[in-house]
C-alpha cells in the first residue's frame, strides 16, 4: 500500500517537474550545473551494491537513466555483493571505477591505503543538503573523500510463522531450534560483528583472544546455518526458505512489504550502524564527471527515490521530507535515538585484525563437523602411483611392441 | 609438407602462447612461492594443509559426480549408438542442447526444484511427503555436477561405441556369452579410450568448480574453486595464498590426466569434435 | 520376448534420463509465464517478463559485449590457429611436441586455475605498462585477449587432422604448376582443410560464448551475458531471467535443427533410396 502511495506521490512530483524546465524529468536543483558534459560522450563505471539502487522497475525512478538523458554522460553501472569482494577487485586492479559506494570502515581502509582520491566538494554543492550528523564521522574525519549515500542498522529479520518466541538477541541465531532454517551472513566484517556483540565485546575488538573467541562461536554456529548468503536472502527469506537471518535494516522493509510474515528486530546486545558513502577511487579519468555523478545522487527527488525503492535511510533531511513512510517502516528505517545509543560504526581495523578476521573466516568455511581428511593425502598418493605405474607399463609396452 | 617457410606461420602463434599461457602460469607458481612484499616464501603451499578438509570434501564430491556420471552415462550411450542413423543424430542433438544454454541458468533452475518450498517437495507434499531438506546440502552440489557434466561423459562414450561393430558383440553372444560377459569382456575394453576421457572430463569441471558449490550448496559446502575465487575477488583478498591453492588443484588434475592419459593424440583431438 | 523386455527397459531408461536432463530447463520456461514473481507458485499467465526482457538495458548491453567479444576472439582464435597448425605441422618433432602440449594446457587445465593466473598477469601489465605511462586497464581488452587464448588451442585441434589427412602431393603440384607458394596456400591448401577451419571457429564461437569463469576474472569492468547472469542468480531474481533462458533456449534449438535439418534430410534420402 505503501509503495503504491509513494508512487502516486512520485508520479505527481514528476508531472510537476515535466510542467516546469522543458527537458529535465527528475527535478534539480540546479539545472545548468548538469549541462557541462553534454555531447563529450564520457562513460562512467559505477560500482556499487546489488539492490542498492533505484532502477525503474516497479514503476520506480530510473536513476541511471534520469542521470543519462539530464547530463549527456553514460554510465556503466555494475555491483557488488560485499564490501570485501569490492576491495579485492579493486585491489588487485580487476576494475578501474569511477564511483564506488563502500561502507565506512572500507572507506577508511582504502582510503589510508591511498586508494581514494580527494573530492572536489565546490563541485558537489548538493552536498550541503546532506545532515550534518552524517559529515566528518570517523571514517572520513576531515570531509575529505565521502559523501554520505544512505545509512542504515544491522538487525534480526525473521518469519512470524516459523518462530513464536519474541527475538530481541543476537542468541536466536545460535539457537538449536532453528537448526537448518539460519542464514548468516557470507562477509567476514559482518559475521564477525554479529559474534562480537553477542559475546559482548565491541564491534571493532581486535584483541586476538577475543577474535579467536567469537571465530569459535562462529564455527559452533556453523552446524546451524542453512547457508552463507547475501543477496540471495531476499529469495529465501520472501520464499519462506529459512527462519531467521541477520540483514541491514532497509533490505528488511523491502522484504516484509513482499512478504507480510516477516518481521525485523533490534537485539538488545547492541549493533552495527553503517553510513555507505560514495568516493572516487584513485586513476578515475574523469573526476569531475564522477563528482557530477555524485552530485546527482544527493538530489533530494533522487535520494528520496532511491530510498523510497532500497529501503534505506537517506542521510538527507530534504529527501525525508518528500517520503510518506508509515510508522511501522519509520521505526525500522530511522530508529529513534534510544536504539542508536546501543550501535557501533565499524572502524578501519589494524593490518593484523584484518589478517586474522581473513584467516578464520576461510578456516569457518572450510570447515567439516565430521572431516575425512585422509581421503586427500591417500587420493593423492594413490594418483601418484597409478600414474607412475602407468608410465612405465606403457614404456615397457612400448618398447617390447611387436608392431 | 616439411617446409621451412611454412613454419614461419606458426611464430604468432607461439609468442602468443608465451605471453599469454605459459607466462600467466609462470605468475602463477610465483606468486605462490612469494609474501606481500615479494619474498620466497613457503609459507602459502605449507598453509594449505590447514585447508585439507576443502581438498578432501572437492575430492570426494567429484569423484561421487564421475562415478554417477559413468554410471549414468554408459547404458544410455551404448543405448543410443546402436540406434539408426537420423535417430542418433536427433539423440545427440537433444543431448548437446542443454549444454548449450548457460549452466548458471540451468543451475539456477534446480534452486527452484530443490529449494524446501520448492517444486519437487511441494509435488511429494501432496502425497503426504516430505518436505525434505534437499538444497544447501552436498547431495545437491553433487547433483549438480552431476547434472551440468553428464553430457561431457555421454558424448565420448557415444562416438566411441558407434566404432564397435553389431557383429562383434553377436560374435560373443554366438559364442555363448550372456550380456554380462558382452559388457565386461567385449564392450567395456573396446570403450575404454571413451571412459576414460570421460572421466576426466568429468571429474576436472566437477573438482574446480565454484559456483554449484555456492548456489545448491549454500556457501557452506565450499570446494577448492570456491576457496580460490575468495582469495582472489571474494571475501578474503590473498593472491598469494590463492596462487598457492591454484597451484596444488593443478597438479592434482595434472596427475589425473595422466593416469587417464591412456590415448593418444588423435584420440584427443577426436573427443574434441 | 526378451528382447522386447529389453527394448521397454531401454525407452523408459533413455526417457528417464532426458527427463532428468530438461526438467530444470522446463520450469525455467514454464514460469516464464508467470504473472507473479514468485518462483515455485503459478498464479496466471503473462507475456510481461519478455516485454521487460528488452527494456532492461543491462541485459541488452551484456548480450551486446557477449557478442562482440564472441565474433571477435573467434575470428582472431581462427587465424591465429589455423596459420599454427600449418606452421607447427612442418616443425620438428621435439619442438612440435612441446609446442603442442603447451597448446593442451588450457584445454586441460581447470578453467580457475586460467582465470586466475591470466588475472595475475594482467595484473603484471598494468603495472608494467603504468611505468612505461601507457595505460591499461581491464575491460573488452583483457577479455578479448583472454577469450582468444582459450579458443586458438579448440581451432588447432580441429585444424591439424585435416593438416595430416591432406594429401602433400597437392600442394606440390600447385607449385609445380607454377604457382607460387603463397597462391598454393590459399588456392589449395586453405579449401582443402575448410571443413577444420569452420568446426574451430563454430567450437570458438560456442565456447566464447558460453564462458563464465575466465570471463569472471578477466573481465574488469565490461559485463558478459554470462556474468550478468551470475550477478541476478545473486540477488532477488526475477523472472526477466526466465525469460532470458526461454529465449536461449528457442534459439539454440533453432541453430541446431537448422544445423541438424540437412543431415537428416540426406539420411531419410538415402534410407528411401536403399528402399526402392
Amino acid at each position: 500500500m505503501m509503495k503504491k502511495i509513494i508512487c502516486v506521490l512520485l508520479c505527481a512530483l514528476v508531472f510537476c517537474a515535466l510542467a516546469l524546465p522543458a527537458f529535465a524529468e527528475v527535478g534539480v536543483v540546479d539545472e545548468a550545473y548538469y549541462q557541462r558534459f553534454q555531447g563529450e560522450k564520457i562513460t562512467l563505471n559505477v560500482y556499487n551494491w546489488g539492490e542498492y539502487i533505484s532502477d525503474g522497475s516497479d514503476d520506480s525512478m530510473n536513476v541511471i537513466k534520469e542521470f543519462e538523458e539530464l547530463t549527456g554522460i553514460s554510465v556503466h553501472y555494475t555491483t557488488f555483493a560485499s564490501n570485501e569482494e569490492m576491495y579485492a577487485k579493486i585491489k588487485s586492479g580487476g576494475g578501474q571505477y569511477d564511483v564506488i559506494i563502500p561502507s565506512d570502515y572500507m572507506i577508511a581502509r582504502m582510503a589510508s591505503e591511498g586508494m581514494l582520491e580527494k573530492l572536489d566538494f565546490s563541485n558537489i554543492p548538493n552536498y550541503a543538503l546532506i545532515d550534518d550528523v552524517y559529515k566528518g564521522m570517523e571514517y572520513d574525519e576531515n570531509e575529505e573523500y565521502s559523501v554520505p549515500y544512505m545509512w542504515g542498522i544491522v538487525g534480526l529479520i525473521y518469519n512470524t510463522t516459523m518462530i513464536d518466541d519474541e527475538i530481541d538477541s543476537w542468541n536466536a541465531l545460535w539457537d538449536e531450534r532453528y537448526m537448518g532454517n539460519i542464514l548468516m551472513f557470507s562477509n567476514s566484517r559482518d559475521a564477525f560483528g554479529i559474534s562480537l556483540a553477542r559475546l559482548g565485546y565491541s564491534l571493532n575488538d581486535t584483541d586476538p583472544a577475543h577474535l579467536e573467541e567469537a571465530a569459535n562461536e562462529l564455527k559452533n554456529q556453523k552446524m546451524l546455518v542453512q547457508a552463507y548468503v547475501m543477496d540471495e536472502i531476499f529469495n529465501k527469506m520472501e520464499g519462506g526458505e529459512a527462519a531467521i537471518a541477520p540483514y541491514y535494516a532497509g533490505d528488511a522493509i523491502t522484504m516484509i512489504d513482499e512478504n507480510p510474515d516477516l518481521a525485523f528486530a533490534i537485539p538488545k546486545e547492541g549493533t552495527n550502524y553503517f553510513v555507505d558513502a560514495m568516493v572516487i577511487p584513485t586513476g578515475c579519468e574523469n573526476k569531475e564527471a564522477a563528482e557530477m555523478f555524485i552530485n546527482f545522487m544527493c538530489e533530494p527527488e533522487v535520494s528520496a527515490a532511491n530510498a523510497e525503492y532500497i529501503g534505506y535511510s537517506t542521510p538527507s533531511s530534504a529527501a525525508k521530507e518528500l517520503l510518506d513512510l508509515d510508522e511501522e517502516t519509520m521505526a525500522i528505517a530511522y530508529p529513534d535515538a534510544s536504539v542508536l545509543e546501543k550501535t557501533e560504526v565499524f572502524k578501519a581495523l589494524p593490518e593484523e585484525a584484518n589478517e586474522a578476521i581473513d584467516k578464520y573466516w576461510t578456516d569457518i568455511l572450510s570447515y567439516n563437523e565430521n572431516p575425512n581428511e585422509w581421503i586427500g593425502p591417500v587420493f593423492l598418493v594413490v594418483a601418484f602411483v597409478a600414474s607412475i605405474v602407468i608410465t612405465i607399463v606403457r614404456a615397457y609396452k612400448k618398447k617390447h611392441d611387436i608392431y | 609438407m616439411i617446409n621451412k617457410k611454412a613454419r614461419i606461420a606458426g611464430v604468432p602463434y607461439v609468442i602468443w602462447m608465451v605471453v599469454f599461457i605459459v607466462a600467466p602460469l609462470c605468475m602463477v607458481a610465483w606468486y605462490a612461492f612469494t609474501d606481500k612484499s615479494g619474498q620466497f616464501t613457503i609459507d602459502n603451499i605449507s598453509s594449505i594443509g590447514q585447508y585439507a578438509p576443502v581438498f578432501a570434501r572437492s575430492i570426494w564430491l567429484a569423484l561421487i559426480a564421475t562415478v554417477i556420471c559413468l554410471l549414468l552415462a554408459f547404458p544410455l550411450s551404448y543405448l543410443i549408438s546402436r540406434m539408426s542413423g537420423a535417430r542418433q543424430s536427433l539423440m545427440i542433438m537433444l543431448i548437446m542442447l542443454p549444454m548449450w544454454m548457460n549452466f548458471l541458468l540451468r543451475t539456477y533452475a534446480w534452486m527452484t526444484l530443490l529449494e524446501n518450498n520448492g517444486l519437487i517437495n511441494r509435488f511429494l507434499g501432496l502425497f503426504g511427503l516430505g518436505p525434505f531438506q534437499m538444497i544447501n546440502t552436498q547431495g545437491a552440489v553433487v547433483l549438480g555436477m552431476v547434472y551440468n557434466y553428464l553430457p561431457f561423459m555421454i558424448l565420448p562414450l557415444y562416438s566411441i561405441m558407434t566404432k564397435i561393430d553389431d557383429s562383434i558383440i553377436n560374435a560373443a553372444k554366438d559364442l555363448g556369452a550372456n550380456m554380462w560377459q558382452v559388457t565386461w569382456r567385449v564392450i567395456i575394453p573396446l570403450a575404454m579410450p571413451g571412459i576414460t576421457t570421460g572421466i576426466t572430463m568429468v571429474f576436472v569441471p566437477s573438482i574446480s568448480t565454484f559456483i554449484i558449490s555456492r548456489m545448491l550448496g549454500g556457501g557452506g559446502n565450499i570446494l577448492i574453486g570456491d576457496l580460490i575465487e575468495m582469495q582472489f575477488l571474494g571475501n578474503t583478498y590473498n593472491p598469494h595464498l590463492g596462487s598457492a591453492m591454484a597451484l596444488v588443484l593443478m597438479v592434482i588434475v595434472l596427475l589425473c590426466m595422466s593416469i587417464a592419459n591412456q590415448f593418444d593424440d588423435e584420440e584427443m583431438e577426436g573427443m574434441l569434435l | 520376448m526378451i528382447e522386447k523386455r529389453m527394448n521397454k527397459t531401454a525407452r523408459a531408461y533413455t526417457t528417464l534420463v532426458f527427463i532428468f536432463l530438461y526438467l530444470p530447463i522446463a520450469v525455467l520456461i514454464l514460469f516464464s509465464f508467470n504473472q507473479s514473481k514468485s518462483r515455485n507458485v503459478f498464479t496466471g499467465f503473462t507475456l510481461d517478463w519478455y516485454k521487460q526482457l528488452f527494456h532492461n538495458e543491462m541485459i541488452i548491453k551484456a548480450l551486446g559485449v557477449t557478442l562482440l567479444v564472441a565474433a571477435v576472439s573467434s575470428i582472431i582464435a581462427t587465424i591465429l590457429g589455423t596459420a599454427a597448425a600449418v606452421g607447427i605441422r612442418s616443425m620438428h618433432k621435439f619442438s612440435r611436441t612441446i609446442i603442442m602440449n603447451c597448446t593442451y594446457t588450457p584445454v586441460v587445465n581447470p578453467e580457475i586455475v586460467t582465470g586466475v593466473s591470466m588475472l595475475l598477469l594482467f595484473v603484471a601489465m598494468r603495472t608494467a605498462f603504468a611505468a612505461f605511462g601507457l595505460e591499461f586497464e581491464m575491460g573488452l581488452g583483457t577479455l578479448i585477449i583472454a577469450h582468444i587464448t582459450f579458443n586458438v588451442p579448440y581451432v588447432i585441434l580441429s585444424v591439424s587432422p585435416k593438416l595430416r589427412q591432406m594429401d602433400k602431393n597437392l600442394y606440390e603440384a600447385a607449385l609445380d604448376l607454377g604457382c607460387s607458394p603463397v597462391q598454393a596456400f590459399f588456392k589449395v591448401v586453405i579449401p582443402e582443410i575448410m571443413p577444420g577451419i569452420t568446426t574451430g571457429f563454430l567450437m570458438a564461437l560456442t565456447y566464447s560464448i558460453d564462458d563464465f569463469v575466465i570471463s569472471y576474472f578477466t573481465s574488469g569492468t565490461a559485463q558478459t551475458l554470462p556474468i550478468a547472469v551470475y550477478s541476478m542468480t545473486r540477488r532477488k531474481v526475477s523472472p526477466e531471467i526466465n525469460a532470458l533462458s526461454a529465449i536461449l533456449f528457442v534459439v539454440v534449438l533453432s541453430i541446431l535443427l537448422i544445423m541438424n535439418y540437412r543431415d537428416i534430410r540426406g539420411e531419410k534420402q538415402l534410407a528411401k533410396e536403399r528402399r526402392i
